[in-house]
């Protein structure tokens, strides 16, 4: 049989099934970009003799929140809206109180030789506390950090703190170092 | 008269659909590489808790995920209604955290080691019993880095 030439194959269902195809995995995509709070745990405690001197009372926040999600600071009862003022005011400690933390000398890079707070934010929790309030305190705590940073970069920069090349933004980051510590679990105002 | 006049004045010239097809595949690819099935399959209630400060997780090859929460309804006669810990596929307990990281860890380069984080995504209702426990057993392993999971929250 002599073979004619082959009709040219209808691309006009291509469309219809590469949107299939295309709605498909619309519908499958999760877009969830994994994000989260970044903390490190310490480490662990060896059975070593401890050297170190003991952190002055003046250089820790006690941040408590017990087992009916009250949140206490240095033993004071607070609203969770108030957590983030009361870490900035600690953190910073721009009028130099004398209750409030010492300061050291550090040189960094952009600043030069400055006053560094050596304030630790201690953050203790009870086996009762729900995660929802924990991530939220934590989450205020945060937040004064990042507000503290902000400020200084408004005021050293004239940017913001985003906009930093990430050398400055280093340099940001010692001067206001995040530091929360993770408390040894215990259990506070159990009833 | 002009050079620009119409030619077919009856009736608008069909678009030609020819490109359509590559037009949607070139949307197709794009889905399909920007797509994450689904890794493991949640057997825990997992409604995790809003913040405002996220950072994003960078390298997600490196992050092993904790999940934390009451067992979904299908397994509570089995499981109770108590928080469960699920370790990819399958429920946990805390004892298993370590060899779960260890097997974590020798699937990876050696280099990379250092840099895995561990998200810990729990329920927003979890006590923090359950997550002190993981942190314990976490850095008993030397696993420091973690994560608590959250969506973000908009503040008004």
């Amino acid at each position: 049989m002599p073979k004619r030439e082959s009709p040219e194959v209808p691309a006009g269902a291509m469309a219809d099934i590469a949107f299939m195809l295309l709605i498909f995995f619309l519908v499958a995509t999760t877009m969830d970009v994994d994000s989260g709070l970044a903390r490190m745990l310490p480490p662990k405690v060896e059975n070593v003799p401890d050297d170190t001197p003991p952190i002055k009372e003046r250089n820790v926040l006690i941040v408590q929140i017990n087992s009916m999600n009250r949140i206490a600071i240095e033993g004071l009862p607070i609203d969770i809206s108030q957590v983030k003022e009361k870490a900035k005011e600690f953190i910073a400690n721009k009028a130099k109180l004398e209750n409030l933390p010492e300061f050291e000398i550090k040189d960094i890079e952009f600043f030069g030789s400055v006053e560094v707070s050596k304030g630790v934010i201690s953050l203790q929790n009870d086996n009762g506390t729900t995660y929802e309030t924990y991530i939220a305190v934590q989450n205020e705590l945060a937040r004064a950090y990042n507000e503290l940073r902000e400020e200084l970069s408004k005021e050293k920069f004239q940017k913001d703190f985003d906009e930093l090349s990430s050398d400055e933004q280093d340099a940001v980051r010692k001067y206001y170092p995040q530091k929360i510590s993770e408390a040894e679990p215990r259990n506070i105002g159990k009833k | 008269m002009s050079k620009f006049g119409r030619k077919n004045k009856g009736g608008s010239p069909a678009i030609s659909t020819a490109s359509l097809p590559d037009i949607v595949f070139m949307l197709l690819f794009f889905f399909m590489v920007t797509t994450t099935m689904r890794t493991a399959d949640l057997k825990v209630d997992n409604k995790i808790p809003y913040s405002t400060e996220l950072k994003k997780l960078e390298k997600k090859s490196l992050v092993s995920y904790i999940y934390v929460g009451e067992p979904k309804k299908q397994f509570r006669a089995l499981f109770g209604t108590e928080p469960r810990i699920q370790l990819n596929d399958q429920f946990a307990k805390v004892s298993d955290i370590e060899q779960f990281i260890t097997s974590e860890r020798e699937a990876r380069e050696e280099a990379e080691v250092p840099q895995m984080t561990t998200s810990i995504k729990a329920d927003a209702k979890v006590k923090m019993g359950i997550i002190t426990e993981i942190k314990q057993a976490l850095r008993e392993v030397n696993a420091l880095k973690i994560n608590y999971s959250t969506k973000k929250q908009i503040r008004k």
